[in-house]
């Protein structure tokens, strides 16, 4: 008996051996059909749904483009709304393909949380937002020693804010939640007197406060926040191909790649935007990345370069109205720079 | 006759695999090996898992720096502590909120679930109201009410409702004077204790007394005076030793004072009147389980209802009511875990953040497990006790 009980085992160890060694994400997605995205439970801009179900925001449209490189069609994705604490867990079981959910990108979450980050889709930094109606006269972060402070657990942004009331020698009462509507019920109802987490977010909640007006963000940035979508660590093609949709992006707008030229510029006389078009004659760059060559025209037909997208989700197109700032490209005095697709 | 031997005997002589005791034997030997094998499958496959995605595993991130800040702190802790102090924040604050609701429970059930046996048609019908409306909504949608409830009605730390002794009543809390004990005012403790030890003994010596003679003696104002009497003397002797930290407003929230916050109070609150209309029907079960002839026989030697209640009906509905109450007590303890939806910092609440921080997920669900079964093992274990007291004692 013991040896069958052993023989059972051992088959069903090397049967789960097998598959793990088979399987890479590229052909599961494949195989399945669409490509599963993490993205937070709601935020303006970045992934929140709209009144017909549809997730908006950057991180929702970064999936839609991997699914075009994929597919070539940008809606095949499937959007799991995921909490603060569930995120990691979700993408290292396996459960979603990308988390793409305004998570900073930092070296314990690289290293020993084996997730591997592509890159760096909005360079954020945290802020703080007060109700200038109840206090007036306060304008500066400084002035909050004593002051009950709203924040989502199990972020960076609970450490930093333990971080700067410390650096600063202030008092604070943390009132920490661990869903993002619960700190925004909170804050909104008055239970604390600060709501804090990344700029971005802060512009994306002040919307859906039932005053929007009466708040302001004070000026101070206490952390570097760059957010970016991750993958699961030990997968290098997958990795290369969502790293390389985020690069598609950025070269796209830098050449000037639009959704609404983008059919014309395929018989374009310029070298280098035939070779990212993947006009080029005899090209492998898509099919070595493990994708069709015309990846990047599929990718800006769907979600447009980088630019259209900031505008469009968080930029002047938006209810947000946030400046590109640092996340303008390199050629314009911003951060976001794409090495060379060839 | 004979063929009946032959139908005993048989088992024994068959063969060996039709015998009852060696089958017995060899399907118990059967589960268990399943049993360590489906666990060493699960244990291995979790290692391997967790080592082909690179992740780290292991306890010892238990000692490292936290970080984050807890708004409820009962014992020393700053964001320099370790992860390790934070569960242990968490694992009091999850037992303060437990006891505390027990206490509440117990008592809040009680008084109703004897209400709704009463003569009076009001109170039997208040009780049954406030049983069916508790009873059947999910403690979460209580808990919630609770909080909703607080932070709607409540006014902004400005506009704090002033009740007596300095007091205050604000969204952020219920504010109160701290006490702050001076030179001298051991004394006033040392007095409370012998004013509980003269209490007990007068108890004693009172009961032997009636036991002897009959006679009766009031304890429970001799027993007042002591333990509050007594106290009071020693502050006065001692020069008025206490003095009071006020809550003050501040730019931001009222300052100084003691401060139970709202997220404690709701939850509180929640739990203790969830649990206590379940404990109200185990208690009017358990009253109405005692015969009617004892409280007739106990009505003929000339005992008054209070009496009655008091030392014939309840003692013996105790029997019926403690097993069931240790369910409810542990079900208390385990509806706490809903703190999470309130942002009260009890040990699901901080196990979780501290697995988000660390992402060590395994490791922290297992922690989380293993502490709420110690808690509910050593609640079963001390009511277990009060049972075995309580039982009858056959004479």
């Amino acid at each position: 008996m013991k040896h069958i009980a052993i023989g059972i085992l051992g088959a069903a160890a090397l049967g789960w051996m097998a598959s793990a060694a088979s399987a890479t994400t590229l052909g599961d997605v494949k195989a399945k059909g669409f490509i599963q995205c993490g993205v937070s439970t709601g935020l303006a801009g970045f992934s929140a749904p709209d009144d017909k179900g549809d997730w908006k925001g950057i991180d929702a449209d970064f999936c839609r483009a991997v699914a075009a490189a994929v597919f070539g069609d940008g809606t095949k994705v499937k959007f799991t709304p995921l909490s603060a604490k569930e995120r990691f867990t979700a993408l290292q079981s396996g459960e979603i393909d990308i988390l793409s959910r305004n998570t900073t990108w930092t070296i314990n979450r690289d290293t020993a949380l084996g997730l591997n980050f592509i890159g760096v889709t909005y360079y954020d930094g945290q802020g703080f937002m007060i109700n200038a109606k109840k206090l007036p006269g306060v304008n500066s972060a400084l002035q909050l020693s004593g002051a009950a402070v709203c924040v989502q657990s199990g972020t960076t942004t609970e450490l930093n804010l333990a971080d700067y009331f410390k650096a600063n020698k202030m008092e604070y009462n943390p009132v920490v939640f661990e869903k993002l509507e619960e700190v925004n019920a909170a804050y909104d109802a008055g239970r604390c007197d600060v709501y804090t987490t990344d700029q971005s977010g802060l512009y994306g909640i002040r919307l859906t406060l039932s005053a929007p007006a009466d708040h302001v963000v004070l000026p101070e940035i206490i952390s570097k926040e760059p957010l970016g979508p991750a993958v699961r660590q030990g997968d290098d093609q997958w990795y290369h191909i969502v790293k390389w949709t985020y690069f598609a992006l950025l070269q796209a707008e830098e050449l000037g790649i639009t959704q609404a030229n983008v059919e014309e510029l395929k018989t374009s006389d310029n070298p280098e935007i035939k070779r990212v078009l993947g006009q080029e004659a005899e090209t492998k760059i898509g099919t070595d990345l493990g994708v069709s060559n015309d990846w990047v025209v599929n990718i800006v037909k769907a979600v447009g370069n980088y630019g259209e997208m900031f505008e469009r989700n968080v930029g002047t197109g938006s209810p947000l109205k946030i400046a590109r700032g640092i996340n303008a490209l390199w050629t314009k005095g911003g951060l976001q720079y794409a090495p060379p697709i060839r | 006759m004979a063929s009946q031997e032959v139908i005993r005997e048989e088992p024994s002589r068959g063969s060996f695999i039709n015998d009852p005791k060696v089958r017995g034997i060899f399907f118990q030997a059967v589960v268990v090996i399943l049993l360590v094998a489906g666990v060493w499958w699960i244990v291995h496959n979790v290692i391997e898992n967790l080592q082909r995605l690179h992740i780290a595993s292991g306890f010892g991130f238990l000692k490292n720096r936290a970080g984050f800040d807890i708004p409820v702190r009962p014992i020393a802790y700053t964001s320099d502590s370790t992860y390790g102090d934070a569960i242990i924040v968490g694992l009091i604050n999850t037992l303060i909120v437990a006891g505390a609701g027990i206490i509440t429970a117990t008592i809040i059930g009680f008084v109703v679930g004897i209400g709704r046996l009463s003569r009076n048609w009001l109170i039997r019908k208040i009780c049954t109201v406030y049983v069916e409306v508790f009873r059947n909504i999910p403690p979460l949608l209580v808990i919630f009410f609770w909080y909703s409830g607080v932070l709607a009605v409540l006014p902004a730390p400005r506009d704090s409702f002033n009740l007596p002794f300095g007091s205050f009543l604000n969204q952020r809390g219920f504010y109160f004077p701290r006490a702050i004990w001076g030179e001298g005012s051991w004394l006033i403790f040392v007095a409370l204790l012998v004013g509980i030890a003269m209490a007990w003994f007068v108890a004693r010596t009172a009961r032997q007394r009636q036991m002897a003679t009959g006679q009766q003696f009031p304890v429970l104002w001799t027993s007042l005076a002591l333990i509050v009497g007594l106290p009071l003397l020693a502050y006065a002797l001692s020069g008025f030793p206490l003095s009071f930290d006020f809550p003050k407003q501040s730019t931001f929230n009222l300052t100084g004072g003691f401060q139970i916050g709202p997220e404690f109070l709701s939850l509180y609150l929640a739990l203790s009147f969830y649990t206590a209309s379940f404990i109200a029907e185990i208690v009017r079960a358990g009253i109405l389980g005692v015969s009617k002839g004892q409280t007739e026989a106990a009505g003929a030697l000339g005992l008054r209802p209070g009496s009655i209640l008091r030392l014939v009906v309840v003692p013996q509905a105790m029997r019926i009511v403690i097993p069931p109450l240790t369910s409810q007590y542990l079900n208390l303890t385990k509806n706490s875990s809903l703190a999470i939806a309130i942002g009260y910092p009890d040990l699901t609440a901080i196990a979780g953040t501290v697995l988000n921080q660390t992402g060590q997920a395994v490791e922290g669900v297992l922690i989380m497990m293993v502490v709420y079964l110690i808690i509910s093992l050593v609640t079963s274990a001390v009511m277990n006790v009060v049972n075995a007291r309580m039982a009858l004692v056959e004479r």
